[in-house]
């Protein structure tokens, strides 16, 4: 979706503001809402934390910190996912009869989650958990085969899409090359809206800042962006 | 853009500039958080623990985990390696996740990080233009700059001015190399070893290579050149 969190090129954001010796939380409630969103991962929330926090009304975006849209989002793909109403999340108490899980959650799964190498002793033990919907990432599976090879031309399409979308708006319609084939992920266009993987090549494109940003950018600067199969077509 | 903020570091050196920003309590103006949030977020675990889909011991896990167990050491212990065995540097920069796996970085982000090597004759920058994609298993939770619009925003398009804001002056001829994690892949900088490090142990060498190093917006110095550690 063509919000404020494609800033790629944008102005008017004001200086960089880079602070010394900075805490990994500047509040505890930071490591809270992080720890939340990690500690849900075996449940396999509904939706994208990614998409979610891209659907914070533009205004309120830009005024929110980081950590304060990672709750934003946390709490929408609560409700989504109906583990939670919006009253439940308001009050901190659990409505009666809703919903409660046996056994709970343990430290030792999370950590599994947080540590791939300890997931296979966790694996054994862990309770079952939903489903796991179709998501992004690196596939396990092939996907289709690659539309483009290495060196070859491309032009990243002209497409506006209302939902979530990873083809930043100022490579649209611009002429790039094919650096890299990574290899098949899944497709976020599709995963984020639990429509599937559809898992596809993702490609690093070479684009010549001058292709981009015309004229005022340095000859020889280049930026590469990483771009699924099907934002792609040939130039 | 940022005559004022340029003309002020210039005049007062990138140090001094930082710690007056960060003493008037300037750093989050353009993003006030609500008093209430910490009552929010605190309502919200009670919520959770009580469902039983969260364990308040889990949760202080992850939070140790982002504290202690991940950060930029990690990074640092990669490129050390990379500059004291040119092997090593050889199999890092053609497959990372295989490199990453000799130093016991094992199954992290290993598969899906690529490190790309600074030169005097290119620089690479690394930036997510849509959110905050970065190397979490290299170099922990990415700072705020990075994460904030300002960088966002003009890194792709003004990689320069950016450098400049952070004091790295680049020579015309160079060819800068920005890279947008907008998917799954993770980039992490290999920087130039600085000149005069030759004689130093590989754990000597981790301990210049900063953060900022890794994500392209600083160069690594020996602390008597004077540069910024």
């Amino acid at each position: 979706m063509n919000s404020v969190h494609d800033m790629g090129g944008m102005h008017g954001m004001g200086p960089i503001q880079h602070e010394k010796n900075e805490p990994v939380f500047h509040a505890r409630w930071e490591g809270r809402v992080l720890a939340l969103t990690r500690a849900m991962g075996p449940w396999r929330l509904a939706g994208s934390s990614r998409y979610e926090q891209e659907r914070i009304p533009a205004a309120e975006y830009l005024r929110m910190s980081y950590y304060e849209r990672w709750f934003t989002a946390l709490v929408e793909r609560l409700v989504q996912s109906g583990l939670a109403t919006r009253e439940e999340i308001k009050s901190g108490k659990r409505a009666g009869g809703s919903t409660k899980m046996v056994p709970r959650l343990t430290a030792a799964q999370v950590r599994a989650e947080l540590t791939p190498a300890a997931a296979s002793r966790a694996a054994a033990q862990a309770a079952p958990a939903p489903a796991t919907p179709a998501s992004a990432g690196r596939a396990d599976r092939p996907g289709a085969a690659p539309r483009f090879q290495v060196g070859q031309a491309v032009r990243a399409r002209n497409m506006h899409p209302s939902g979530h979308t990873r083809l930043p708006r100022y490579t649209r319609g611009k002429l790039g090359a094919i650096e890299r084939d990574y290899g098949v992920f899944g497709f976020p266009d599709t995963s984020a809206h639990g429509l599937g993987a559809k898992p596809q090549h993702v490609y690093s494109v070479r684009f010549a800042a001058r292709e981009l940003w015309g004229e005022q950018a340095a000859p020889r600067d280049v930026v590469y962006v990483d771009l699924w199969d099907d934002y792609l077509e040939p130039a | 853009m940022n005559a004022t903020r340029r003309g002020f570091l210039t005049a007062a050196g990138a140090a001094a500039a930082q710690d007056h920003v960060h003493a008037q309590g300037h750093d989050h103006v353009h993003q006030a958080v609500p008093s209430d949030l910490t009552l929010r977020v605190k309502a919200l675990e009670s919520l959770l623990v009580e469902k039983g889909l969260v364990d308040r011991a889990a949760l202080d896990a992850v939070v140790d985990h982002y504290e202690h167990n991940v950060g930029p050491r990690n990074g640092a212990r990669v490129v050390a390696r990379a500059w004291a065995d040119a092997g090593y540097k050889k199999r890092l920069l053609a497959n990372a996740g295989a490199a990453l796996a000799e130093l016991g970085f094992a199954g992290q982000t290993g598969e899906n990080l690529v490190v790309v090597e600074n030169s005097p004759q290119v620089h690479h920058l690394v930036v997510c233009t849509l959110c905050s994609c970065y190397p979490w298993a290299m170099l922990g939770l990415p700072p705020v700059w990075y994460k904030s619009a300002p960088y966002r925003s003009r890194a792709v398009i003004d990689p320069r001015g950016v450098l400049r804001e952070f004091g790295l002056e680049l020579p015309k001829d160079a060819e800068v190399r920005v890279w947008d994690s907008t998917a799954d892949l993770r980039y992490l900088v290999l920087p130039e070893r600085p000149a005069g490090s030759e004689k130093l142990s590989e754990e000597a060498l981790a301990a210049l290579v900063t953060r900022d190093a890794m994500i392209g917006v600083a160069k690594v110095t020996l602390p008597q050149a004077g540069g910024r550690p």
